[in-house]
């Protein structure tokens, strides 16, 4: 069997490679209107006529082999090293119909590396609306390689690039334009030098860094020796250089390429007019923000109770139907508790992703970047900052990915540091259900100050990175020109197959992600939970109930005692007074209401086993250190665990209250019951603040510290934001917590 | 005061006449921002930076300090579109 074709997808941004690679290999490829979507390079395998089949590559973006930008430079690495296993025997450049011009350019660099190459005119409906006509025949000639009219969306011409892929040896390796005219002599030296490398190659490879490209060198050595000419000669060269593409590319579409302009029509300029406005541009995006905040804080309500509810009840049921014994108890009250504790933040997640999808695939994005420049700009920032900052909001491991496109390096480091601070989706679970529980109901202005409260934790995690990025960008001694240029893409409408898939895509991963750890979290608890090492522990049963002869319930007891008679008796009547004499009502319940006697007993043997299980002993030794923020030891190991993700926090906490108690119950109502020994709530106003608070800050999520060590090739930087996130998560913590308490 | 892309008004259009720096991005170059071609200045954000031109059919923003380095010849409007 002949061994795989490999074809590399390349082009500018934005012109539709993925989508291409997705028609191709039949997978499903994020894709978006916003020039770098995608950043790193993906792989697929797409059959052929005639048995062959073909390994295609998606590539990031980029405008020329010049490259500046990080996402870009994966490209040129690939194609100037032809010992790389992804070095294509055949490149499809995948050009935009409406931007065929500047589209060309790159394909002119590929082709004079001398690479087979094959032209993809993408978006081929979109020509009649904008009057364009094409010669193909002409254009392959003048071009002396095949091309393919595509159109994605419609699912056109791919048959016809599968064929031209097939047979990609009949197609030339002619370079398009001789570079060795920029400057014959010097091309001439370069060449005795060097008789093993095309012209252009060499151009390349003196030239690269003229670009502060963080292109990697081979061999840098025998390079030197070539730097006979000065930066600012290299760069003249280059402008030489790119004047002759263009005018071999006029020459080229001057007969083949026409566009009758009376047929042009697009909503893209009255829409700019409004949307890139001064003032009107800001409102929008405003008005834009908020409709997401009310989607997701409202309308995600209904889903989200019922999911609570259910996973109770199957946990309810899990129990009552299940033969006792510990694999049910493992089942009810860690696995079910545990992954109940993020499913039903899939409604909010999903409305978020929905939202970014929505904002990426019309176009809207790159005007946000646009209108979001000068106000980023005195905090060390790009408006390009905008997209992982706003990305981050649904989860900061794509958003790291995102800060590829930001030409400067220092811009995009501090964009890097600073993106964990947004509020990501993970940290939603943690905010909501402390938000129910803390913050009263009520409105002001027709804003529930349920919704305000989340909006100012968005708020505060915004203030929070674009703070830290000013001090960084005081501190940080890096240089580099910033060279700030967007491309602004036409409005289209949403696919709503794009969308969706995004979103079903993103919410199950998140999910699943998530639930790995949840699970293995979640078991591991309920096993230190369940279990001791203590003759305390042992012998519970014994030592409960004598505590409860001499002493009574504990407050929590009581209180569950009292909800219980009042509900019985006289509904939603009048509390009881929780002061009641002990002992006599003791006797009182005992007698008149075993049952519930016996199952306030139970939970007190349970809680008290909980405390002397290994958990509860490794609680009690960091409650010291989370005790000044308001939290108990429960929550403490709620904290510990939540290191490895956010989300892991409600998990955890749903999972030791339900070992050590003997309702199943939502997690919201079980969080509720839990008392300090005083008989207050555990969870009140100034714990709720200062643990949101701390999951503000706290920078808790092992993925983005492995993802931020990716991107910025050390542990230097990820280790910075653990530490210095840590502790003002700690200290904003405590501050909130000793003002409020 | 020479004329840029700079000092352009929203919806003025020119014809690139030359660079003030050789030091211009050659990213600006290949997007086709070439001496010979027309740009239109599309908007401006607030502060005036960044601009939002038109050039050669590229929609693209850039920051006023490059657009400050792009010398042009006015194009009067002319009425017939
Ligand atoms: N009208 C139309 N739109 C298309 C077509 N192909 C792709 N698009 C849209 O063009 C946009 C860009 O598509 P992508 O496939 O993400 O482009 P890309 O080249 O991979 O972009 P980057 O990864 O950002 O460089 C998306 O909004 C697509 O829906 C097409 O044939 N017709
Ligand atoms: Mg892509």
């Amino acid at each position: 069997m002949s061994k795989n074709i490999n074809v590399a997808l390349i082009g500018n941004p934005n012109t539709g490679k993925t989508s291409v690679f997705n028609q191709l290999t039949g997978l499903n490829q994020k894709v978006g209107n916003y020039p770098g979507i995608t950043v790193e390079k993906k792989e697929g395998i797409c059959k052929l006529p005639r048995g062959t089949k073909a390994h295609i590559l998606d590539l990031p973006g980029t405008y020329s082999l010049n490259t500046t930008s990080a996402d870009e430079s994966v490209v040129a690495e690939i194609l100037m090293d032809n010992t790389n296993k992804d070095y294509p025997d055949v490149a499809v450049v995948v050009c935009d119909v409406e931007n065929l011009k500047r589209n060309l350019l790159l394909f002119t660099q590929i082709k004079d590396l001398q690479i087979p190459t094959i032209l993809v005119i993408n978006m081929s409906d979109r020509m009649s609306r904008k009057g364009i006509t094409l010669d193909i025949p002409l254009m392959e000639e003048k071009l002396n390689t095949k091309v393919a009219l595509v159109s994605t969306r419609k699912k056109e011409g791919i048959e016809r690039l599968k064929e031209l892929i097939h047979n990609y040896k009949e197609l030339s390796d002619e370079p398009s334009i001789d570079c060795r005219i920029i400057e014959p002599t010097y091309f001439s030296h370069l060449e005795k030098l060097f008789p093993d490398y095309e012209a252009y190659k060499l151009w390349l490879l003196v030239t690269q860094d003229v670009n502060f490209s963080p292109l990697t060198k081979k061999d840098p050595s025998e390079f030197d020796n070539l730097k006979s000419k000065s930066k600012a000669d290299l760069k003249r060269l280059q402008h030489k250089e790119t004047v002759l593409r263009y005018q071999f590319i006029n020459g080229t579409l001057k007969e083949s390429y026409k566009i009758d302009f009376r047929n042009a029509k697009g909503p893209r300029a009255d829409l700019d007019k409004i949307l890139t406005h001064k003032i009107w541009g800001y409102v929008i995006f405003i008005a834009i923000l908020m409709l997401i905040f009310q989607a997701i804080y409202e309308w995600s309500g209904y889903p989200m109770d019922l999911i609570d509810e259910s996973f109770a009840a199957m946990a309810e049921w899990t129990s009552n139907n299940l033969p006792p014994g510990i694999l049910t108890d493992l089942l009810a009250e860690g696995i079910i508790a545990g992954i109940g504790g993020v499913v039903i933040f899939i409604p909010q997640i999903a409305f978020l992703f929905l939202f970014m999808a929505l904002l990426e695939e019309s176009g809207y994005m790159s005007r946000v970047v646009f209108l979001m420049d000068r106000v980023m700009r005195p905090f060390g920032l790009t408006g390009k900052s905008v997209v992982p900052l706003m990305s981050g909001t649904a989860c900061a491991i794509p958003a790291v990915m995102a800060a590829r496109t930001i030409d400067s390096w220092k811009e995009r480091l501090i964009t890097i540091l600073v993106v964990p601070f947004t509020t990501c989706s993970a940290r939603l679970p943690v905010y909501l259900i402390l938000i129910a529980l803390v913050i009263p109901e009520g409105a002001v202005l027709g804003f529930s100050y349920q919704a305000l409260t989340l909006m100012s934790l968005y708020l505060i995690g915004f203030a929070a990175s674009v703070l830290s990025a000013m001090v960084l960008n005081k501190f940080l001694k890096i240089k580099g020109k910033s060279i700030f240029m967007v491309e602004m893409p036409v409005y289209r409408w949403p696919l709503f197959k794009n969308v969706l898939y995004t979103v079903v895509e993103k919410t199950k991963s998140f999910v699943l992600g998530a639930g790995k750890i949840i699970l293995a979290i979640s078991i591991v608890l309920w096993f230190l939970g369940s279990y001791g090492f203590t003759k305390e522990f042992y012998n519970a049963e014994e030592i409960v109930t004598n505590r409860i002869e001499e002493e009574g319930f504990t407050p929590f007891t009581k209180t569950f005692i009292a909800k219980n008679l009042n509900s019985e008796e006289s509904g939603e009547g009048e509390a009881i007074d929780l002061n009641f004499d002990l002992k006599s009502t003791r006797q009182l319940i005992k007698d008149e209401n075993e049952d519930l006697y016996n199952t306030a007993v139970e939970q007190e043997i349970a809680s008290f086993q909980l405390e002397n299980s290994f958990i509860g002993y490794a609680g009690k030794a960091i409650e010291p250190i989370v005790a000044p923020l308001g939290y108990d030891w429960k929550i403490g190991i709620g904290v510990i665990t939540s290191f490895a993700a956010r989300e892991v926090f409600v998990g955890t906490l749903a999972t030791i209250y339900s070992v050590g108690s003997d309702e199943e119950e939502t997690i919201k109502n079980r969080m509720a019951a839990e008392v300090r020994p005083s008989g207050k709530p555990v969870f009140n106003l100034a714990t709720g603040i200062s643990l949101m608070l701390f999951y503000a800050f706290a920078m808790q999520c092992m993925s983005t510290l492995a993802i931020v060590k990716r991107e910025t090739n050390s542990w230097k930087w990820p280790a910075y934001q653990l530490i210095s996130m840590s502790i003002i998560a700690y200290l904003m913590a405590l501050v909130a917590y000793q003002t409020l308490k | 005061m020479s004329i840029t892309v700079a000092t352009l008004k929203k919806g003025q259009k020119g014809v690139i006449k030359d660079f003030t720096d050789n030091d211009l991005p050659i990213k600006l170059l290949e997007l086709g921002c070439l001496p010979g071609n027309t740009v239109e200045l599309v908007q401006r954000a607030p502060l005036n930076d960044p601009i939002y031109i038109n050039v050669n059919g590229s929609h693209i923003a850039i920051r006023t300090d490059l657009a400050q380095k792009i010398e042009l010849d006015l194009i009067e409007a002319d009425h017939q579109q």
